[in-house]
C-alpha cells in the first residue's frame, strides 16, 4: 500500500507542468572535467551507515588538481568504503561529491565515473587472466567503449605506441604477451596500476598499492606514483608507514569514519590524537 | 580497399591449418553428402538413406545450439540452464508456419476447433506467409532474451541464481504451451506438416540437411567473428573479472545483453530448422533437462572454444542415439555418467584434453 502511494506521488511529480523531465534538465554529465579553481575532487559532508554502523560520517575532504595525497588509518578507518563512495559502488546516505567543478558523481554508475576520468586500483589487484598483457592494456586504453565500435576496433599505429610507452613504464616489455595470470604478485599490481594509465584518468584512486611487494618493488611503486603526481591527481590509502613517508607531502588520517588530522608528514605524526589513535598502536 | 580489409580481417578468423580443416568439413558436407544421398546407387554400402540425412541435419542444429551456448556461457561466463526456451520458440514459429501451411484449404486443425474457435486466433496471423515466418524466427526469442536478459543483467543477478531464472523461464514457458488454451496444440504441439517453400517434406531431406550445414558454418563464422574482435575479449573479461571491467568504463549490461541476445537467436534459429526434420514441435522441448543436456554437450566438448562445443553436441548426441535405441532406460544414466566424468576429469573439456596431449608431445 505504503509502495503504491509512493509510486502515485512519483507519478504526479514526474508528470507536474511547470518542471520539464529531469532527463532533459540533467547538469551536463559527459561534461568535460573542469579544474579551473584548481580541485579536482570535493567531498562535503560524506555519510553512509551499514546497518546502523557509520563507515563514514560527515566526511568532507578536498583533493587538488595535481596532488599526491596519501589516506591512511587504521583497519575499517573506512578508507576503501571512501574510493567506492568516489566511485559508484556506494551511494552515501547524505554528503556531496563532485568531481572538478561540473561532475555530480553521485549521478553516475561506476562505469560513467571511469568515463569521466576517475581510475581506480583495487586492494586485491585484479587483472584479466585469461588476456595477455598486452591485451590488459588494449582493453583499458581510453577509447569508445560502445559494443559495435568494440565489433570493428582495430588499434592503431598511435595506440599501439602509447602501449609499448607504458610496458616501458611498468617494466612488463619482456612479459608482453604472456598471459596476465602467470605473472607474480607484484607484476600484476604494475599491470593494474599500468591499465590505470592507459584510461588517461585526471584522478587515480590507488587502494593499498604496496601490498605484498618486494623492497626493491614498493621503492619502483614509490618513484612510479611520485612521477605521475602533477599530470594526475593521485590518491594512494596504504598501511606501510615508510611507504607513505617516502611518497607523501600531504598525508590525510581517517579515524572512524571522518578525517582526524591534515597535513604533512611530521605534522601528521606529531599530532597527540593521531598517535593515541593510529601510530600508537604500531609502537 | 573496404572489400580488401573485409577480406583482411576474414582471414585474422583463423590460422590457416583451421581454415583448411573447416573448408574440408564443409565440402564434406555441402558436396560428400549429396553425392553419397542422390549419386550412388541404393544397394552401394555408401549409400546414404534419406533417414541418415535427416538425422545428420538434425545434428547440425544441435550443434548450432552447443555453439550459441558457448558464447553466453563459455566466453562470457554465464551460463544458461533455459536456451530450450529459443529453441523451442524458434520452433513454434516454424512449426506454426508449416502447420498454416498444411491447412492452406481453409480447414483448421483439431486443437484449434477444440478451443471453439472457428478461425485462426490473432496471434496465428501472418505466418501463412514465409518471409513473415523467418523474420519471427529471430523476432520472437530475440525479444524475450531482450526483456529477460535486460531484467536480470541490470539487476546483476549472477552465478548459480541466473542459471536458476533461466531454469524457471523455460520451466514457465513448457506450463503455458501445455496449455491447450494458449493456442499452440497443448502437449501434442503441432505436428502433421506437409510441405514447406513448395516443397513435399518426405522429398526435402537433402535440402533440409544443406540449409542446416549453410546456417551452421555461417553461424561459426559470426561468432568466430566475435570472439576474435575486441568484443570478444571484453566479453572473456566480463567472465573473469567483471568488476575491474566495470571501473575501466565498460558497462557490462550492454555487452551480455548484446551477446544473449545473439545466443538466444541463434538458438532460435536451430529450432527452426530441426522442426521440418523431426515433424514436431511440442512442450517438452522446454522441458528442463533438455536445457541440462545442452551445458553437456558444451562442458563435455571444451567450453571456451567453439570447436568444442560442436564437437561435444555431436558426441553426446550419437552416442544418444545409439544408447536410446539400444538400452533406452540407462540413457539418463549414462548422461549423468558423462557429465560426472567431465566435471571431475575433463574440466576443459575434450578440446582441452587434446590440447593437454599435443603439448606433452611437443
Ligand atoms: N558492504 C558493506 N556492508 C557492511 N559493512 C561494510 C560494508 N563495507 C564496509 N563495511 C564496514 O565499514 C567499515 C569500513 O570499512 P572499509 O572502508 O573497508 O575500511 P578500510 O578500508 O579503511 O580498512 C568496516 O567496519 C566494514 O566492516
Ligand atoms: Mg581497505
Amino acid at each position: 500500500m505504503n509502495t503504491l502511494a509512493k509510486s502515485m506521488d512519483d507519478f504526479r511529480e514526474l508528470m507536474r507542468r511547470d518542471q520539464v523531465f529531469d532527463i532533459v534538465n540533467r547538469p551536463a554529465d559527459n561534461a568535460t572535467v573542469d579544474m579551473s579553481h584548481g580541485v579536482a575532487l570535493y567531498l562535503e559532508s560524506i555519510t553512509k551507515s551499514f546497518d546502523g554502523f557509520r563507515a563514514l560520517d560527515d566526511l568532507t575532504l578536498y583533493i587538488g588538481d595535481g596532488e599526491l595525497r596519501c589516506i591512511i588509518g587504521p583497519n575499517g578507518a573506512g578508507k576503501t568504503t571512501l574510493m567506492d563512495v568516489i566511485t559508484g559502488k556506494t551511494r552515501p546516505d547524505a554528503g556531496t561529491a563532485w568531481f572538478g567543478n561540473r561532475i555530480n558523481l553521485l549521478r553516475l554508475k561506476e562505469h560513467e565515473v571511469a568515463q569521466r576520468g576517475i581510475g581506480r586500483k583495487f586492494q586485491k589487484p585484479t587483472v584479466y587472466e585469461n588476456h595477455s598483457v598486452f591485451e590488459n592494456l588494449e582493453l583499458a586504453m581510453h577509447a569508445n567503449r560502445g559494443v559495435v565500435t568494440s565489433l570493428t576496433w582495430r588499434l592503431n599505429g598511435e595506440q599501439a605506441d602509447r602501449i609499448d610507452e607504458v610496458l616501458e613504464l611498468i617494466g612488463l616489455t619482456g612479459e608482453r604477451d604472456r598471459l596476465a595470470g602467470l605473472l607474480s604478485h607484484g607484476q600484476k599490481q604494475w599491470l593494474e596500476i599500468g591499465s590505470l594509465l592507459m584510461q588517461n584518468p585526471r584522478l587515480l584512486l590507488v587502494d593499498e598499492p604496496v601490498a605484498g611487494m618486494t623492497g626493491q618493488e614498493t621503492e619502483a611503486t614509490a618513484e612510479l606514483l611520485t612521477s605521475l603526481a602533477g599530470k594526475h591527481s593521485v590518491v594512494v590509502v596504504e598501511h606501510d608507514m615508510d611507504f607513505v613517508r617516502s611518497i607523501a607531502r600531504q598525508v590525510t588520517v581517517l579515524h572512524q569514519g571522518s578525517v582526524l588530522a591534515e597535513g604533512s608528514m611530521d605534522q601528521v605524526q606529531n599530532n597527540p590524537r593521531v598517535r593515541e589513535v593510529y601510530l600508537g598502536e604500531e609502537e | 580497399m573496404q572489400s580488401q580489409s573485409a577480406l583482411s580481417r576474414l582471414g585474422r578468423l583463423h590460422s590457416g591449418t583451421a581454415w583448411a580443416v573447416l573448408a574440408v568439413l564443409a565440402v564434406v558436407a555441402l558436396v560428400v553428402v549429396p553425392v553419397l544421398h542422390t549419386v550412388l546407387p541404393q544397394d552401394s554400402p555408401l549409400y546414404m538413406p534419406g533417414w541418415m540425412v535427416t538425422l545428420a541435419g538434425r545434428f547440425l542444429c544441435l550443434a548450432l545450439v552447443a555453439l550459441a551456448l558457448d558464447l553466453i556461457w563459455g566466453y562470457t561466463g554465464i551460463l544458461s540452464l533455459g536456451h530450450g526456451v529459443f529453441f523451442a520458440m524458434g520452433g513454434y514459429v516454424m512449426g506454426a508456419h508449416l502447420t498454416r501451411v498444411a491447412h492452406d484449404d481453409g480447414s483448421v486443425p483439431n486443437f484449434i476447433q477444440w478451443l471453439d474457435y472457428s478461425d485462426w486466433p490473432w496471434y496465428w496471423a501472418g505466418f501463412e506467409s514465409f518471409a513473415f515466418t523467418a523474420v519471427m524466427i529471430a523476432l520472437v526469442p530475440g525479444v524475450l532474451a531482450f526483456i529477460f536478459g535486460f531484467l536480470a543483467f541490470r539487476s546483476r543477478v549472477r552465478g548459480v541464481y541466473f542459471a536458476i531464472i533461466t531454469q524457471a523461464l523455460t520451466f514457465g514457458g513448457m506450463h503455458l504451451f501445455y496449455r491447450t488454451e494458449t493456442g499452440f496444440g497443448g502437449d501434442t504441439g503441432l505436428t502433421d506438416f506437409d510441405s514447406l517453400l513448395g516443397f513435399d517434406l518426405a522429398q526435402a531431406q537433402l535440402g533440409l540437411f544443406l540449409a542446416s550445414a549453410v546456417v551452421l558454418i555461417m553461424a561459426y563464422l559470426l561468432c568466430r567473428w566475435i570472439v576474435t574482435s575486441k568484443l570478444g575479449r571484453v566479453l572473456t573479461a566480463i567472465r573473469d573479472a567483471e568488476t575491474r571491467l566495470r571501473f575501466t568504463g565498460y558497462d557490462p549490461l550492454r555487452y551480455k545483453l548484446f551477446v544473449w541476445v545473439v545466443s538466444a537467436v541463434l538458438c532460435g534459429i536451430a529450432g527452426a530448422l530441426y522442426v521440418p526434420q523431426t515433424g514436431v514441435i511440442n512442450p517438452s522441448e522446454m522441458a528442463p533437462p533438455q536445457s541440462i543436456e545442452m551445458a553437456i554437450w558444451v562442458a563435455l566438448g571444451g567450453r571456451g572454444t567453439l570447436a568444442g562445443a560442436i564437437l561435444g553436441a555431436g558426441i553426446v548426441n550419437v552416442v544418444k542415439t545409439w544408447a536410446t535405441s539400444a538400452y533406452p532406460d540407462l540413457w539418463l544414466y549414462i548422461l549423468g555418467g558423462i557429465f560426472i566424468g567431465v566435471t571431475l576429469f575433463l574440466p576443459h573439456g575434450v578440446v582441452g584434453l587434446l590440447r593437454r596431449r599435443k603439448e606433452a608431445s611437443q
